[in-house]
């Protein structure tokens, strides 16, 4: 039955946009994060989105109606999660406590108003996941009151 | 052929139903996929389909995947959206779009089951004795 399918694919991208806004959540919470070697500084980290292919059945396979829903892929996915290759921002704080020995710090590669956005961009994501398994749902309700 | 019997008198309503709730996975997933870079909106051309499953009775079986297809078998696969305004990261789900086209799916699926449930209905109330 494709409309339980919609319950999947809705869970798959709400679960995808809560791993996304957690990681906004990390990223914002160490923008100040701060310390003084390369290794060590905290780097922005991005979800990295992919199709959830649908697992093939043979069953499905063998009926052509099941065909047009296994070309689908079966929701979102997360294939992992990377860390920012950007620069990291040097400051001169030479009486910071983290300061090197020439007077530097370094201040994790965080853009503020680029996790902000995103955080939008997620919580909308999300609400929209939400709103299409309501949806679904009051689909399958009705059809579950056939014939009565 | 009387117009009694169940095959007879629900029409073609009740593949459009299973149709419009295979398009419903299938917008959903454009959905989900929103934000996932590279994904190619899909979609199929609804009416070809209903055309082609309304005639699925001429086609043969297929038990085995090397069988060969029925003679009637339209090429209606899925198809890939023609994005209004594509976007830097190789997606072209349009949310907005998507999101009406959801909804006008789900609003003929009830409009399909409305129809569906008054032969229900009907079919009930010729079995009833009054």
């Amino acid at each position: 039955m494709s409309l339980t399918n919609v319950f999947n694919i809705a869970g798959t991208g709400m679960n995808a946009q809560s791993i996304r806004l957690n990681t906004t959540a990390s990223n914002l919470a160490n923008a100040q994060t701060v310390s003084s070697s390369i290794d060590e500084t905290y780097k922005a980290r991005k979800p990295w989105f992919q199709v959830l292919e649908k697992q093939w059945d043979d069953v499905d396979r063998l009926n052509r109606k099941l065909e047009i829903r296994s070309q689908v892929g079966d929701g979102v996915k997360i294939a992992g999660i990377v860390e920012s290759d950007a620069p990291l921002q040097k400051r001169y704080e030479p009486f910071h406590p983290m300061a090197d020995e020439e007077g530097y710090v370094l201040y994790p590669n965080v853009n503020v108003v680029e996790e902000m956005t995103d955080m939008i961009s997620s919580s909308r994501s999300y609400q929209m996941n939400v709103e299409m398994m309501k949806t679904a749902k009051q689909m399958l309700q009705r059809t579950l009151t056939l014939g009565q | 052929m009387s117009a009694l019997g169940f095959k007879n008198s629900l029409g073609i309503h009740p593949t459009t139903m299973q149709l419009r709730a295979s398009r419903a996975e299938v917008l959903a997933n454009n959905l989900a996929n929103a934000d996932t870079p590279n994904y190619k909106a899909r979609d199929f051309d609804f009416n070809a389909m209903l055309e082609a499953e309304s005639r699925r009775s001429l086609e043969m079986n297929v038990t085995d995947e090397r069988h060969q297809r029925g003679t009637v078998n339209v090429d209606s696969e899925l198809m890939y959206r023609n994005p209004y305004q594509p976007s830097i990261d190789g997606n072209t789900v349009d949310t907005q779009m998507e999101q009406s086209f959801y909804t006008e799916n789900a609003l003929r699926y009830n409009a399909s089951f409305q129809f569906l449930n008054s032969k229900f209905k009907g079919l009930k109330n010729a079995l009833s004795s009054q």
